[in-house]
């Protein structure tokens, strides 16, 4: 059924008119243009399509519309934009934590809760942390490099 | 026009001698550079950038790079077997040589000066002692780059390149990590979405179907039909898929069981018939005395499993096709859409724009087809079509199976005295244009159909496919190797990252290992041995310092060490690896050394990151991965059923480079692949004293090599 739904994303309140069954992955991709949110499987299992949903991490391929209304969403374009970029942006770029970069996006936003909770994460816990994304070129220790150097960076211990 | 191919010219550049193909001065101060090999998320296109700033002298920071497209970049063929560098690389360098001479010349005639007396410095060209100058954008609109490149000028010696050679961030990373950035990601005006309802397995026949409630869902647009090919078209994403859903559940298919036993697939291709060819003998002189041992070795069918399933923009407009894809090869699939689609190729445009990383043959080509084929029912509306992700597993073209059987003996002076080996498996190539018959998907469904094309190798000389690095880098004293290429070919197979050679190295350094241990020599030592090539003995050695290997430790029933060497292609790079293991409920690598020559390193970082990425993948495939099927259908269907590599189980990765700055660039993403599989079994049979020669490393093949 389709329905007139309000949403909050990166701080702005958007109203779409779609069927409450739908994935959020496709509101945010489709309706509002944020194509930084990328699908990955539709199951959830790959979280190529994290976004923060009230600052949990959370595949946005399986939760419907009506359950994202009136909560918090935030999406990478939320983070940070080129000339303002967010720490988790800006380190995996300074140490070049991609190759396709496809599983990014949904990483850090992983990597954004994680550091949300735990300023000071050890290497064991960040893996930990990203054990539900998947990575398939094989970054995976640049990545975890890369949220090193950010929780260095937003704790002031690094320019 | 046709020119008369230079032989000093990489055979990219015969293909495309006109300058203004690859590049364009810009008179606002920035340098267009086109080029036919593509980013797959390797980092080429920012290393051709770096490479084109080097030959010019102007900044990286001025290079704009202009993503392939049949209409206006060089024909550079396919984006594949790590060549990029190696071709793409030196053709673009030579353009750009030619175009600063031009350059030089036209500022010399302006300047009056003679052209030794001339400096450049970012694009800035000057008479030496502060005289006068012009630039590269004063000079743009007087230079006539629409002229073949001759050969007269010449690229600049290794010692005279200031950014090949150094790290450089790469262009597209920003992009990707603050917004779009790939193929899915684009969107045309009135764009409508498309999915394809795929047969439930490969040679299943549509029985019956009733389209009427797909067809009656708000926004579904239309349902196509041809054949054994279903798709739908909705305005809205969602409602494609659904629509595919509901399509599903009114479609009747026969299907045929006529897959091999999963759990014999070993055996099964053994008894295929086969092309059989003699790769290489050389007589035996043994010394006699020795041990003699046979062993076979072998790997399941592996997914590429892109964590981004296949997508494709199409638009059918004013008797036009355009069509955007991260296929590897966009002229090839330009060429097969025209015969397919029975279309004029002078009216198909083929654009890339990027996928996510695909190690190989994935579904890039087909889904462009895909889109190509409901963009016709669109009535001018672009469509963008993309695979769900169980299309990409159950329909991509996995890399083949395989068996290696090796006998071999060593001498009692330590020599290898025999080696004979047999490779079973298909050939690994099914890519769009290396056969007659259409390498895309769809093309085998629609009504009419064509047949799927017979995979192929390239020659042995050229790296071949299923026998790449079937022949050991090593000096024997007698040595047989004959390749059986299997004909069936009941799964679809095609390229998957270093092809053959996972396999063929994987065997050849397990033997190396099981012969060392006969022979009661450290396996370092034994490969040392073996080697007469320096820069591979120096790989080996540096992997060494690098891991601190310690001669003759053996492991401590739990933990163990293990290498592998090899030459890619027995050509192109040298590799040695080196892996640490614990094995317990599971095998675990906690960390990894690899030492790695590619000849002259045009970004160090960008080699480490392929490197690394090489070695992690590689990690997956040996522990953990095999596509799954049963006598009719595929069953690997999601990352559940075909689980890879996580955060926690990735190794640590320490990767030393062999910088040879004078010599030829040399590929790297795929060399790591085999040597990292060996290293981790000879870790294996380091730690426990048990040989796991079947792939993947599962916990129950070291319970059963424990049990033996």
């Amino acid at each position: 059924m389709t329905e007139t739904v309000k949403l909050y994303v990166n701080g702005m309140e958007h109203t779409v008119v779609a069927d409450a069954d739908t994935a959020l992955l496709y509101i945010l991709r489709n309706d509002l243009g944020l194509k930084g949110t990328r699908f990955g499987c539709g199951l959830g299992q790959c979280g190529a399509c994290n976004v923060l949903v009230d600052g949990r991490s959370t595949p946005s391929c399986d939760m419907p519309l009506r359950a994202a209304a009136g909560k918090r969403i935030t999406t990478i374009e939320g983070l940070g934009a080129i000339g303002r970029l967010h720490p988790l942006q800006q380190a995996f770029i300074d140490e070049q934590a991609a190759q396709c970069g496809y599983c990014a996006n949904g990483i850090i936003m992983s990597a954004r809760a994680l550091l949300d909770s735990n300023p000071h994460p050890g290497e064991d816990q960040i893996r930990a942390a990203l054990d539900r994304n998947l990575c398939r070129c094989g970054t995976h220790g640049r990545i975890v490099r890369a949220i090193q150097r950010a929780a260095r960076v937003m704790a002031g211990q690094l320019p | 026009m046709t020119s008369v191919p230079i032989a000093a010219f990489p055979p990219t550049l015969n293909a495309n001698r006109r300058l203004d193909r690859w590049l364009t001065i810009n008179a606002e101060g920035t340098v267009t550079v086109r080029t036919g090999k593509v980013e797959i998320g390797q980092g080429i296109v920012s290393a051709m950038a770096q490479i084109a700033a080097d030959e010019l002298d102007v900044s990286y920071t001025r290079i704009r790079m202009v993503p392939a497209d049949t209409s206006m970049s060089p024909d550079e063929g396919s984006t594949t077997g790590s060549r990029s560098i190696e071709e793409g690389g030196s053709a673009l360098r030579q353009v750009c040589a030619e175009a600063r001479d031009l350059l030089l010349q036209t500022a010399a005639h302006k300047l009056n000066a003679g052209l030794e007396s001339l400096e450049v410095n970012d694009g800035t060209i000057r008479v030496r002692g502060g005289g006068q100058s012009t630039t590269y954008w004063e000079l743009a609109a007087e230079v006539d780059f629409a002229r073949d490149a001759t050969g007269q000028a010449s690229p600049k010696q290794a010692s005279e390149l200031r950014l090949v050679g150094t790290t450089v961030a790469r262009l597209d990373i920003p992009g990707k990590l603050t917004g779009a950035a790939f193929v899915h990601d684009l969107e045309l005006p009135g764009m409508l979405h498309g999915r394809v309802l795929r047969p439930p397995s490969y040679r299943a026949t549509l029985i019956s179907l009733d389209d009427a409630a797909a067809r009656a869902l708000p926004g579904v647009v239309t349902v196509v039909r041809s054949g054994n090919f279903l798709g739908v078209l909705a305005v809205r994403e969602e409602r494609s898929i659904e629509a595919m859903q509901v399509l599903a559940r009114h479609a009747v298919w026969k299907e045929c069981a006529d897959l091999p036993d999963a759990d014999a697939l070993p055996d099964f291709l053994r008894a295929q018939p086969a092309e059989d060819e003699l790769l290489r003998e050389k007589a035996a002189a043994p010394a006699g005395g020795g041990q003699a041992l046979v062993s076979t070795y072998t790997r399941p069918y592996i997914a590429h499993a892109s964590i981004g399933p296949s997508c494709a923009l199409a638009w059918w407009h004013e008797n036009r096709l355009e069509v955007w894809s991260h296929s590897q090869s966009i002229h090839a699939l330009r060429s097969e859409l025209a015969k397919t689609l029975q279309f004029d190729i002078a009216r198909i445009v083929v654009r890339h724009a990027e996928g996510a990383g695909c190690y190989g043959h994935n579904g890039a080509d087909d889904a462009a087809l895909d889109a190509a084929l409901l963009a016709r029912a669109a009535e001018g509306r672009p469509v963008r079509l993309q695979w769900m992700r169980e299309d990409e597993f159950g329909w991509e073209p996995f890399g083949p199976a395989m068996v290696v059987r090796i006998e071999g003996s060593v001498d009692r002076d330590g020599r290898v005295a025999s080696w004979h080996q047999h490779i079973w498996g298909n050939r690994h190539i099914t890519r769009p244009g290396r056969h007659p018959n259409p390498g895309l998907l769809a093309a085998w469904h629609i009504d009419p159909g064509a047949e799927p094309p017979p995979a192929v190798d390239m020659p042995l000389a050229m790296g071949g496919g299923s026998q790449r690095n079937a022949l050991p880098y090593y000096d024997f004293r007698g040595e047989r190797v004959v390749n059986h290429a299997v004909q069936p070919m009941p799964l679809r197979v095609s390229t998957l990252r270093a092809l053959g050679a996972h396999l063929n190295v994987f065997a050849i350094e397990s033997f190396m290992d099981e012969l060392a241990e006969a022979a009661g020599i450290d396996p370092v030592e034994f490969r040392l041995r073996h080697l007469l090539d320096e820069r591979a003995r120096a790989v080996v050695k540096a992997a060494v310092a690098k891991a601190g290997w310690k001669p003759g430790a053996k492991g401590d029933g739990a933990r163990g060490v293990g290498i592998g060497f090899a030459r890619y292609k027995n050509i192109g790079n040298y590799v040695a690896v080196i892996a640490e293991v614990i094995v317990g409920e599971m095998v675990r690598v906690p960390r990894v050394v690899a030492a790695l020559d590619c000849g002259r390193v045009v970004n160090p970082d960008g080699v480490i990151n392929q490197a690394e990425g090489g070695i992690v993948q590689a990690t997956s495939w040996t522990l953990k991965e095999q596509v799954r099927f049963d006598r009719t259908r595929i069953t690997s269907r999601t990352w559940e059923d075909y689980p890879v590599i996580t955060f926690s189980e990735a190794p640590k990765v320490e990767v030393v480079l062999n910088d040879h700055p004078e010599q030829p660039s040399l590929g790297v993403g795929e060399g790591m692949v085999g040597p990292t599989a060996a290293a981790i079994a000879n870790a294996v049979s380091n730690a426990m004293g048990i040989r796991v020669r079947d792939l993947p490393l599962t916990r129950e093949r070291i319970i059963a090599a424990l049990l033996l």
